[in-house]
């Protein structure tokens, strides 16, 4: 039985000048039929599942929609074609640093970020010290999101983002996250999840972690999917080659 | 699905929370302030137009203050309502929120502010010598209608802010009209009985107008009226709730 399922899934993002332009602008470029947007597509026909315990790595060049599959899957967009199914909860651990607020302390925002995410009010009373621990941002407490530094605020997002035990868990490249000695916590953070019998999805631009790492690959390349199995090495010798100019698509 | 509803709870704790202290800076002299605001347009108001229109009506600052009261309600609701949406924009592309709750907390913050200058509004009532009788209650049913209206209207505008940029000018302006159009300080006694009707289409004049009926005159509306705000409610919440499904994912595609 498969933990997470994707049937054909296709993503659109629409492009053009509507977002300048305003209501007035808009009105009058459609009566005079001069009115033009265009279509493009992110992810095309992505297909895979995967088991429980797989760790599947997704690469792809920049641009080959790896972010917007990850959305997709996460539920934060609804695939414009195509079905996503999945069990179980999923912690997407994507970029996310932005979204806090400024004016609100490094308490406040810890506790609205938990929120967000599906906590609950004690489980965030009991994990707070914790967080606040791991993100070393105790004496920061009290103080003004904005005062923070750009790797205190991501140290602080991550903390909060990796308490759950999910069932499928999504990383985009956030094994990158501060400073040397914080991103060593924070890997031995996510080795502890997957151990623990999480679906992962990687996202890294790293073969090397990939071909350690996951058992499942899919490749893909401006949206279409190139290449999907459990042939780890064989796929990402071919993208290499790829990458090297010895092969085109 | 109670496990979902406590969860969001949550959220929405601290959605309010966040806005209510964004909103007040954590001063009493914020709150202060925000209740300032309206007491100064009734204060200008009063001053330049019972001249005008106050020479032969008993209790116009009454009568000024419950246009002022529900109109500064409804487009303060309206206006920040509007914004919940596209400010919140870098949280949606990450996470995976209901958004309404957003729009939800805004309104509630807009309605404690509400409520905070309708006790002013009591306390000028009485000043006014009006006498307070059990209609009073009453008061409950419009100012329901409104926080529903409102939330329809927020739910509409910040789907298409999302959209439209200007959309804020243009509902800035359109409120300006309204305002206008809404009996706020003059009666509309002098107009032909056609007119006076066509009034009754603007749904902030109806919540106006009930509140004077039952402060000023101490009478309640007929039954037909509070049809006709109902429907009013209704239509707008409906609108508002088929373009916020139809809308709140889909302006992450467009870029």
């Amino acid at each position: 039985m498969s933990v997470l399922q994707l049937k054909n899934v296709s993503i659109r993002y629409i492009t053009g000048d509507f977002k300048e332009i305003g209501l007035k602008e808009y009105v009058v470029r459609r009566l005079k039929h001069d009115y033009h947007v265009t279509e493009f597509w992110a992810n095309r026909h992505i297909t895979f599942s995967l088991e429980k315990g797989d760790m599947l790595g997704i690469i792809g060049s920049n641009g080959s929609g790896k972010s917007t599959l990850l959305k997709a899957i996460s539920g934060i967009m609804r695939p414009t074609e195509g079905t996503v199914y999945h069990e179980g909860t999923i912690a997407p651990l994507l970029e996310l640093a932005s979204g806090f607020d400024g004016d609100l302390t490094v308490k406040e925002n810890a506790y609205l970020r938990g929120a967000m995410l599906g906590y609950t009010r004690k489980f965030m009373d009991d994990m707070y010290d914790s967080i606040i621990d791991f993100a070393e941002l105790k004496e920061f407490e009290h103080r003004p999101f904005k005062q923070l530094s750009s790797g205190m605020k991501s140290r602080l997002a991550f903390s909060i983002a990796s308490l759950v035990h999910p069932d499928i868990l999504i990383l985009d490249e956030v094994l990158s996250v501060g400073d040397g000695a914080f991103r060593k916590k924070s890997e031995a953070k996510m080795r502890e999840i997957i151990k623990g019998g999480a679906t992962t999805i990687l996202v890294s631009h790293s073969l090397s972690q990939i071909r350690e790492l996951c058992n499942k690959i899919l490749w893909l390349h401006k949206g279409k999917q190139i290449a999907f199995g459990d042939n780890v090495q064989e796929i990402c010798d071919q993208y290499q080659a790829f990458l090297n100019g010895k092969i085109t698509l | 699905m109670l496990q979902k509803l406590k969860q969001n709870q949550f959220l929405f704790e601290e959605l309010v929370k966040r806005d209510f202290k964004k909103k007040y800076k954590r001063t009493i002299l914020g709150m202060a302030w925000s209740m300032l605001s309206p007491l100064l347009m009734l204060l200008v108001m009063k001053l330049v137009f019972t001249q005008f229109f106050g020479r032969n009506m008993d209790h116009y600052t009454t009568y000024l203050f419950c246009g002022t009261l529900i109109f500064s309600y409804f487009s303060e609701a309206t206006s920040q309502g509007m914004a919940s949406l596209m400010n919140n924009g870098a949280i949606f592309s990450k996470i995976n929120v209901p958004k309404y709750l957003f729009l939800l907390s805004k309104n509630v913050q807009t309605l404690i502010n509400f409520g905070l200058t309708l006790i002013i509004f009591f306390i000028f009532c009485m000043l006014d010598g009006i006498s307070f009788t059990w209609k009073f209650i009453l008061l409950l049913f419009p100012i329901a209608c409104l926080v529903l209206f409102n939330l329809g209207v927020g739910m509409i505008l910040s789907a298409w802010f999302v959209f439209f940029r200007d959309i804020q000018y243009l509902w800035g302006i359109f409120t300006q009209l309204l305002m206008y159009m809404s009996a706020i300080f003059y009666t509309i006694e002098q107009y032909s009985y056609t007119v006076q009707c066509a009034f009754l289409l603007n749904p902030v004049y109806l919540f106006i107008r009930y509140f004077r009926k039952i402060v000023i005159e101490s009478t309640i509306p007929t039954i037909w009226f509070h049809l006709l705000m109902l429907a009013d409610v209704g239509i707008v919440l409906l609108i508002g709730c088929w373009m916020y499904k139809k809308y709140n994912h889909r302006f992450l595609y467009y870029l």
